[in-house]
This record gives structure tokens, sequence and C-alpha cells, in this order.
């Protein structure tokens, strides 16, 4: 076993959404894969090579060279600016489920010893929605990317823009649009990685705005929920819409990447794009 | 950063769906009378207009409510003056120019080159039909990509030639179907969104009806973002919402209240710069009246927007978007 694979002992980054017990059950394909062995593959099912959904804390620490990983702005928790009901216990809920602040973490670490920064968003927050912090987070580590010139690398797993934090959330799409396209003004590279599922306003805004979009194998990928589409033209929508491979075909995005490989391709691009290294033995 | 904006007054909110059915009742009750054919006899026509004054009573009291539900009835009112009707009326001599130059021109969005009061600008609008056959031509106002493409050549243009960008906004949503999604609906709207905030020329915003989602932002990053009295801005329809939120579409109402949507609230959180009055009743009232006061609030905006050094301009507009949103620190 690499030992990337391990996960480094952060605070922050809990171990979730892994039911206790030896054996798990596959959500695709059903085969029941011993627990270790899923883990050992990064969560990827040795059967049908379906990949399972990560938090945004496993997802930076299969990513990140173990102990590279500095966070940013762990502190940012969301309010509730438009006094919506029931919006405070469901963060609440989030919180004590997910281990974290907000559905987004950010900071800087290397990937293959190449320097960038970084941030994923958790779906397991609030189906990672964005709100103000999400907004904020991913405006702030694109700040950092400019102020110290690194690349940045973006990992979205999120249902869209958060409904309770109203038209504030729509705005988080301009604001991270606009710092992200300061990168882009600065000549610094940004890389986006879309996992299962990147909808609505996050697809809206910086996760389509890459120089290069990446997508792992199967994820959901589109700007409209299937439901809605099938009411408004009234028809059934094949099974193979609005995934990674769909949108490879359509031209919408660079390539899908099987996780396994994710950490190889970022670095190569990376390397690419003249990331700087990180000084080391 | 954005204000908390201050608890909904339901006891309002309580007085006007109460109102809203004593209307259906009474709308009933009216019906009635007339289905049973006497309504020639005096004392009928008599009830039936005492009844008609009640309502009218009742909907100007509702009306001063300003609930969200009024609001967005209102904004999707059928006689609405349209967002293309705006532009027209707005701009002298204006040029309507077509198509993305890479898949087809849209009915859904209009984008042209006029005079206002003078001064040269390019202007994009959405488009909703006036009757049944308009609609289904222009898909109810919402775009599809190549829509949002051919804004972005509308942009580009302004930003050649250093004119202002207006840009009136009235829109349910982004079209959603298949070959909307195909084309890349998402990154047809990232990319508007993103060029907007760089864009280097003044980029002026009015939001004359519904501001519906991503679908309006593509079109709705500016300098100064204003929003008609009745207008309202919203991250998803109130229907959807209420679908997420509580599995029913039927609560509708609730679901628009909780969502802030108001021009008045959408001004608190610091999003729209400057609300423009309605005729009372609304602007489909006295269309000419609405446009004269998007006229008046216009001029002053343009003029100082165009006398700014375009850097300094991209700074105030990095700022604006940049402090939209509220947060707290956790220890």
């Amino acid at each position: 076993m690499l030992n990337w694979l391990r996960r480094p002992k952060h605070g922050r980054i809990s171990r979730r959404d892994m039911p206790a017990g030896l054996w798990v059950k596959c959500a695709r394909c059903g085969a029941t894969v011993y627990r270790k062995e899923l883990e050992g593959c990064l969560r990827v099912c040795p059967k049908c090579g379906w990949h399972h959904r990560l938090g945004a804390g496993e997802r930076l620490s299969i990513t990140l060279d173990e102990h590279s990983f500095e966070e940013m702005d762990a502190n940012l928790a969301s309010g509730d600016p438009l006094r919506f009901d029931g919006y405070r216990e469901k963060l609440q809920e989030a919180r004590a489920s997910t281990g974290n602040a907000d559905a987004a973490i950010v900071g800087v670490g290397s990937i293959e010893g190449y320097r960038t920064a970084v941030g994923a968003l958790d779906f397991m927050f609030m189906g990672g929605s964005m709100g103000s912090v999400v907004g904020e987070k991913i405006a702030r580590v694109a700040e950092r990317a400019l102020c110290d010139r690194l690349p940045l690398v973006i990992f979205s797993a999120s249902g869209g823009a958060r409904m309770q934090e109203g038209a504030l959330s729509l705005m988080q799409l301009a604001k991270t649009s606009a710092a992200v396209g300061r990168l882009h003004d600065a000549r610094l590279p940004y890389l986006s990685v879309m996992c299962d599922p990147t909808t609505g306003g996050v697809t809206a805004s910086f996760a389509f705005l890459g120089d290069v979009i990446i997508a792992e194998p199967g994820a959901l990928i589109g700007f409209a929920g299937r439901r809605v589409i099938e009411q408004t033209i009234r028809r059934k929508l094949p099974e193979r819409f609005q995934t990674s491979e769909f949108c490879l075909e359509h031209g919408l995005i660079d390539m899908v990447v099987p996780r396994p490989e994710m950490r190889g391709v970022l670095a190569r691009l990376l390397r690419f794009f003249g990331a700087p290294r990180v000084a080391g033995p | 950063m954005t204000r908390v904006l201050p608890e909904r007054d339901r006891a309002v909110e309580a007085r006007a769906a109460e109102m809203e059915a004593q209307l259906a009742g009474i709308g009933r009750e009216i019906e009635a009378l007339r289905r049973r054919g006497e309504k020639d006899r005096p004392e009928v026509a008599a009830q039936i207009r005492a009844l008609e004054a009640r309502c009218d009573e009742l909907r100007d009291a509702l009306l001063s409510l300003r609930t969200a539900w009024q609001a967005v009835a209102l904004a999707r009112h059928p006689q609405r003056p349209k967002a293309q009707e705006f532009v027209k009326a707005l701009l002298d001599d204006f040029t309507e120019l077509h198509g993305d130059r890479l898949f087809r021109d849209d009915p859904a969005m209009l984008v042209g080159l006029g005079w206002f009061e003078g001064q040269p600008v390019v202007a994009m609008a959405p488009c909703k039909g006036r009757d049944t056959r308009e609609n289904i031509a222009c898909h109810f106002g919402m775009p599809h990509p190549e829509g949002y493409r051919k804004a972005l050549r509308a942009m580009r243009l302004a930003e050649k030639f250093g004119c202002p960008v207006l840009s009136v906004v009235d829109t349910p949503a982004a079209f959603p179907g298949d070959a909307a999604e195909e084309r890349g609906q998402a990154e047809a709207i990232a990319r508007n969104i993103g060029e907007l905030a760089r864009l280097r020329a003044p980029v002026l915003v009015v939001i004359t009806g519904e501001g519906g989602s991503g679908g309006a932002l593509a079109i709705a990053v500016g300098d100064v973002v204003l929003m008609m009295e009745h207008a309202v801005y919203t991250v998803i329809p109130p229907e959807g919402c209420a679908a997420i939120l509580w599995r029913d579409a039927g609560r509708a109402r609730e679901a628009a209240a909780a969502l802030r949507l108001t021009a008045q609230e959408i001004a608190a959180l610091g999003i729209a710069d400057e609300i423009i009055p309605e005729p009372r009743g609304g602007a489909h009232v006295d269309p000419q009246a609405a446009m004269a006061a998007v006229r008046e609030a216009l001029r002053p905006r343009l003029r100082s927007l165009v006398n700014l050094p375009v850097e300094e301009l991209l700074l105030r507009r990095y700022a604006k978007y940049r402090a939209m949103g509220y947060h707290e620190e956790q220890s």
C-alpha cells in the first residue's frame, strides 16, 4: 500500500459515513465488500468500479502528500442571515455528523511535491450546498493562491446553492467566479475536479471555470435537476444523461480520471503549468 | 459583510393569507351569483357590484401589506411590461443583433445596440412572450446556452468599444432541458458570471420582474443593480423550494416568504443598490410610468459610471461581490 493512502492524523478530518462492521455493501452493484478492501481501493468498489462518495477531509487526505496540508479558515461557520426556519438546526446536525464547521475545507498542501492551494466540498454537509461560508472559503483560497502565486485545485461535490441563504447564496456564484477569474488574469492555473454529484450553482460558477476540468467516473454533473428536466420536456431521460462520460462526449470537460490515477494526473498538470516544488530533502 | 435581516412579520403574513382566502371566497360567491343566470336582475347585479367593490378593497389592502407572494404574483403578472419592451422603450435607434456564432439564435434572449439619452449602450434582456404562441417560441423567457453566449458576444462588443452594458432582467430561470444541458448550460452561465465580474466596461442591471437564480445572474453581475419595487430575486423558485423543504409545491407562498426575495429584502441584504418605485398596483397598471421611472433611475447611475476609470470600476465591482455573504467565526 502506498503511504499516501493512509489518512494523516488531522484533528478536523474525521472518519465518517462508513458503517461500523467488517463488511459493507456497494451502493451501486450491491456486492458485499470487505471494508478494509474498499478503503484500500480508495472506496472504489473492487467489483463494479463504482466511485463511492468521499467527505472533504477524506478527499484531501487521499489527494495530498502526507502531513502537507495546512488548513485555512477552519473556524468560518454559517450564520442565519435570512432567519430561515429550521436552518440553524440543520447546521447543527450537519456539524455533529461531519465534524466540520461547514461544507468546504480549504488550505494549502502539496501533490507529489507540487505545492498548491486546494479546496474540497463536502456532500455529506447539507449536500455540499454553497452558502456564504463555502463561497467565502473558495474566494479566500483563490486569493491565497493569487497572493502566494500558487495553482488552485478544487474538488466539487455539491447539490448547488444553499436555499436557506436565499439570494445571498446566489451571490456566492458571483463571488467565487470573480475570485477564480483573478487567477486567470494572473496566469495561475486552476484545476477543477468534479466529483459525484456536482450540480446547480456550483457547476454554474467556479466548477466550470477551470483551465482544465476533470471528473471522476460516473459522477452526476449538470445544471438542472433530472426531474425538473423530465417535467419540462415530458420525456424520460436516458440513464447516462448528466454523467461524467456524457459531459466528456459533449465536450464539456477535459477528462474522466479514475480515483487511483487522480493524484498522478493532477501532479502532471501542476508540473506542466509550472507549480512550485516543495523544498525538501 | 451582509447584515442579518430582521425577523419576518408573521402577523402580517397571516393577515395576508386570511385576506387572500377571503378574496377567493368572494370570487366564488360572485361566480355562483353569475352562474344562477339572474345577474341581470337589479338586486343580483347590485349584490355582485358590492362584492366586487369589497374585492377591490381587499386587493388594495393586500397590496399595501407587501407580502412576498404578492411580489411573486406581480413579478410574474402576464401584463407586466417585458424586459425587451423596456430595452426598446429606453433606447433610441435600437439595432438588434442575432446569434451566438456557435449554434443558433436564441429567441429567449434579446441583445442589441442603442442610445440611452445620447450615450451608446449595449443592451441585453431575456424575452418573455405576450401570449402562449410567443411564449412557446421563446421558452417563457428561459434562455438556452446559446442565449447566454449571445449575451457574452454583446458584452465583448461593449468592452471593445468602451460602452456600457445595460442588462434588463426578467427570467424565471435558465431553460431546464436536455438539449440545454448537452450544450453546457452550466458552463454558459458560469462563463458569463465570470466575464461580467471582470468586464472592462460599466455594467448596469435592472431587475424588472423575475430574477430567477443562475439564469438571471448570468446577465446580472454589475456595477449597479437596480430593482423594481415588485420584482423578486431568488436562488430557487418558491415552488421548487417548497417541494424540497416540505415535499409540497403547493406551499410556495410560505417558501416565498422564507426566501426573502422581495426588492426591499434584497436591498437590505446589499444585493440591490436601489429600488425603483412602480405605479400603484404594479408596473402593468401604467407601463409608461414604469418605463419613465426606470429611465429616471438609470440616468444618474449611468452618468457616474461612465466617468469612472475602468481600473477603479473593476476594483469596486470585485469588492462589491466579495463582500456579499454572512458568516460567523467559531472559537
